[in-house]
Formats: structure tokens, C-alpha cells, sequence
């Protein structure tokens, strides 16, 4: 793999968490717990939506075969969607929905303000749009975790089985393959033993706030970012690919 | 040429608060004309608002109509848009409109602290957050706890 080749499929995999989890959230429209809570979400998926849309744009520039971002989006099977297995998993409830954007936005966060830093100036630029965006989700994640963890009982109970379901989906982010090395080594991309690091003490010190504990370390589940899915995801994206696969071609 | 265009995209409205230009919004970065026509350099705000075409689309239609030859617009990501650009009369006009433009400087600290956001109607800082989103990305909704009215904030971000 060159390191090109590399830029390329870290690229698509910023694309990818970003459109997976859109389209997650995005379910939750007219399905919300209450009017702000569903706006925000809504609002939360726009700004992934947004972001993928620059990811894609350039991974089509940089693979230089003609691919637009609706091609990336709507035209690849599901092996070729390299997102983490965390941001395709079902919403469940209102509970399980903000554990998976708080354990997901504080890595994300993270690492874009790496990439911020990084060689590669288109995708430092996008970053750095993203990042602002994502800082506003992280405060939102927080207060929530907060006020169900250190809620009522039954609040409690249910966010702490959330975080202890969900947290095996968690190893993902940080398991390094050829792709996090190369553009780690040569574009100055995070460090993912550091990211894990900062990323636990962070969401640690929101976790006691809320009462609740992190669940002990054990088997964590991978394959994501190898096209390696959840047998969730084949409904997500037959869903979000309907259109163009039943009317090829077709544009607003 | 050049301050001529600036005046006119001035009168270019955002679609979602038309009482605002985007000059008074900051997102035109750059403007340059040459012998191959007017090329303006714009800053999209949110990554994902729906009102970037359209804004982009303003931006060539109003300006074909008053030059001949072409208008193209650039997309700039850098250096970031930022509420901190948006004009000192882009905010009064806000402000005026009933939106409470956005308070301090949209620094790490500024977005995770709480600072007092004044009700735009009677001024009163009594005020309380009832949502962090409200009817398009770039805003949350606010209540006035002295005049009791609900408004809506402009986010710093």
C-alpha cells in the first residue's frame, strides 16, 4: 500500500463513520423522545451528512477514477464500507443512542483535531470545519449521559447497561492497522495508543459525574474497517440505497 | 470593480434569515475579477447546511444581473468559518430581528463555558436555555425569564 493509497482509505473511513451514523440518526426523525431532542439529532446528523459529503468529494479526487460522493454513498455493497461497527449499531432507546455518539464523538473529536494538524492540507481543512461542530455534539452527548447516569433509578440502570453493551463496539476505534500506521508515520495522523489514552480519561471524568462506571475491559469486537459489518447493516444500507438501486441514475 | 461587487453581494440575502447578507455573515472571503470574469471565494458555515447552494446560486444569479460575463463561485474551507465573522452589523441586525447574535469568541473555552446570553427583546440577561437546536442548525432557543418571551440564539461556534 503506498502512502496514497493510504490518505485514500483513511479518508473513506472518516467518510463512512460519518454517513453511518448520519443515516442512524436520521432515523430518529419523527421518532424523537421529545421535539428538542429529536431537532437536536436531526441537526447532529446534518452535520455528519455535511461532513461525509467533503470526505467523499475528495476521496473521489484522490482515487482520480471519476467516482463523485453520491457514488461512494449510494453505489458500493457492504463490503466496502469501512466505517467502525459502533456508529451502525440500532438505536435502541433514547439511552443507547447517546452512549453511542458520546463513546463515538469523543473519539471522533479527538482525532479530528489530530488530523487538524495533519500533512494532507485539504483534509487538515475539512477537519477543522468538522471539528467545531463536533466539540457542540460532545457538550450535548455530556449533559445527557449526565442527567440519565445521575438521574432516577431507573435511569441509571438503564444508561449503565447501555455503556456496558455498547462498550465491546469501543476497541475498534483504536485497534491500528497498515492504514492508521502509514498515514499516522507519513501525513502525521494520531497516534492511536495516545488517542486511546486521552479518550478514556476523558470520558472517564464525564462517566463519574454521571455515576455510572466504565465496564471492564474484555473481548472487543473488529472487522469494521475491514468491510467486516454487523448483521445490522445490511438493513441500513438496503435502506439508505433503495433509490438508486431500484432507479439507477436518478437525481433529484 | 472590486468594491463595486462587494456592495452587491451585500444585498444578497441568507435564504434562512434573509434579514442578513452574507457579507454581514463573513462568508465571502475574496473576490477577484480578471479578463475570465468574477470568481468569489465563499466560506460555507455549517458542513452540512442546506443553505450553501442555494446561498451559492444567489450569489452567481444576483451578480449575472448586473455584469456581463462570467460569475463562479469558490468554495474556501480555510481557514474555517467561525461566528466570530460575522460583521459588527450583521449583528445589530440580528439583534434587531429578535435573534440574539452570538456572545463571545467561538474559542474552545467560549463554547463549553456558560456565558449570559441577553434576551433580544427587553435585555434582560435572566434568561434560560430551553433547547440547544431551534429551527435551523445555527441557532438554539432560548427564554427570557423577565419578559417571558422565547427567542432564538445564534450559536457561537
Amino acid at each position: 500500500m503506498t502512502n496514497k493509497e493510504a490518505l485514500l482509505k483513511y479518508v473513506l473511513r472518516l467518510g463512512d463513520n460519518a454517513l453511518v451514523l448520519a443515516q442512524r440518526l436520521i432515523e430518529l426523525v419523527a421518532h424523537g423522545p421529545e421535539l428538542e431532542e429529536e431537532l437536536a439529532n436531526a441537526n447532529f446528523a446534518l452535520d455528519y451528512l455535511g461532513q461525509a459529503r467533503m470526505y467523499y468529494s475528495y476521496a473521489g479526487e484522490l482515487e482520480g477514477n471519476g467516482r463523485t460522493e453520491d457514488d461512494f454513498a449510494f453505489l458500493r455493497p457492504e463490503r466496502e464500507f469501512c466505517n467502525v461497527q459502533l456508529v451502525e449499531l440500532p438505536n435502541g432507546h433514547f439511552g443507547d443512542v447517546i452512549v453511542r455518539s458520546f463513546l463515538f464523538d469523543a473519539f471522533y473529536l479527538l482525532q479530528l483535531e489530530s488530523v487538524e494538524q495533519c500533512g494532507d492540507q485539504r483534509l487538515a481543512e475539512i477537519a477543522a470545519r468538522a471539528v467545531r461542530e463536533i466539540r457542540y455534539h460532545q457538550r450535548y452527548q455530556s449533559q445527557w449521559l449526565i442527567r440519565l447516569g445521575d438521574g432516577t433509578e431507573e435511569s441509571h440502570r438503564r444508561i449503565q447497561t447501555s455503556i456496558d453493551d455498547v462498550w465491546r463496539y469501543t476497541g475498534e476505534m483504536f485497534a491500528g492497522d497498515e492504514v492508521d500506521v502509514k498515514f499516522h508515520a507519513h501525513y502525521g495522523g494520531p497516534d492511536l495508543d495516545q488517542l486511546q489514552t486521552k479518550w478514556r480519561a476523558e470520558i472517564e471524568a464525564i462517566v463519574n459525574v454521571a455515576t455510572i462506571r466504565l465496564p471492564v475491559d474484555a473481548w472487543m469486537a473488529e472487522g469494521g474497517k475491514k468491510g467486516i459489518h454487523t448483521e445490522h447493516f445490511g438493513s441500513l444500507i438496503a435502506e439508505m440505497q433503495t433509490m438508486q438501486r431500484s432507479y439507477a441514475g436518478l437525481s433529484w | 470593480m472590486a468594491q463595486q461587487i462587494w456592495a452587491w453581494l451585500d444585498e444578497v440575502p441568507d435564504p434562512e434569515i434573509p434579514v442578513v447578507s452574507v457579507i454581514d455573515l463573513g462568508m465571502v472571503r475574496n473576490v477577484t475579477v480578471d479578463k475570465d470574469g468574477i470568481v468569489v471565494a465563499v466560506s460555507p458555515t455549517y458542513s452540512g447546511c442546506p443553505a450553501t447552494e442555494v446561498i451559492e446560486k444567489s450569489i452567481v444569479s444576483h451578480l449575472q444581473a448586473k455584469v456581463a460575463g462570467s460569475v463562479s463561485v469558490a468554495r474556501t474551507l480555510s481557514p474555517a468559518w467561525s461566528t466570530d465573522w460575522i460583521t459588527a452589523k450583521g449583528r445589530e441586525k440580528l439583534l434587531a430581528y429578535g435573534i440574539a447574535p452570538p456572545v463571545g469568541a467561538a474559542s474552545k473555552r467560549a463554547l463549553l463555558g456558560k456565558s449570559a446570553i441577553a434576551c433580544p427583546r427587553c435585555r434582560s440577561e435572566q434568561t434560560t436555555l430551553i433547547s440547544e437546536f431551534g429551527s435551523t442548525a445555527c441557532k438554539a432557543s432560548y427564554k427570557c425569564k423577565k419578559c417571558l418571551e422565547p427567542f432564538e440564539y445564534f450559536k457561537c461556534i
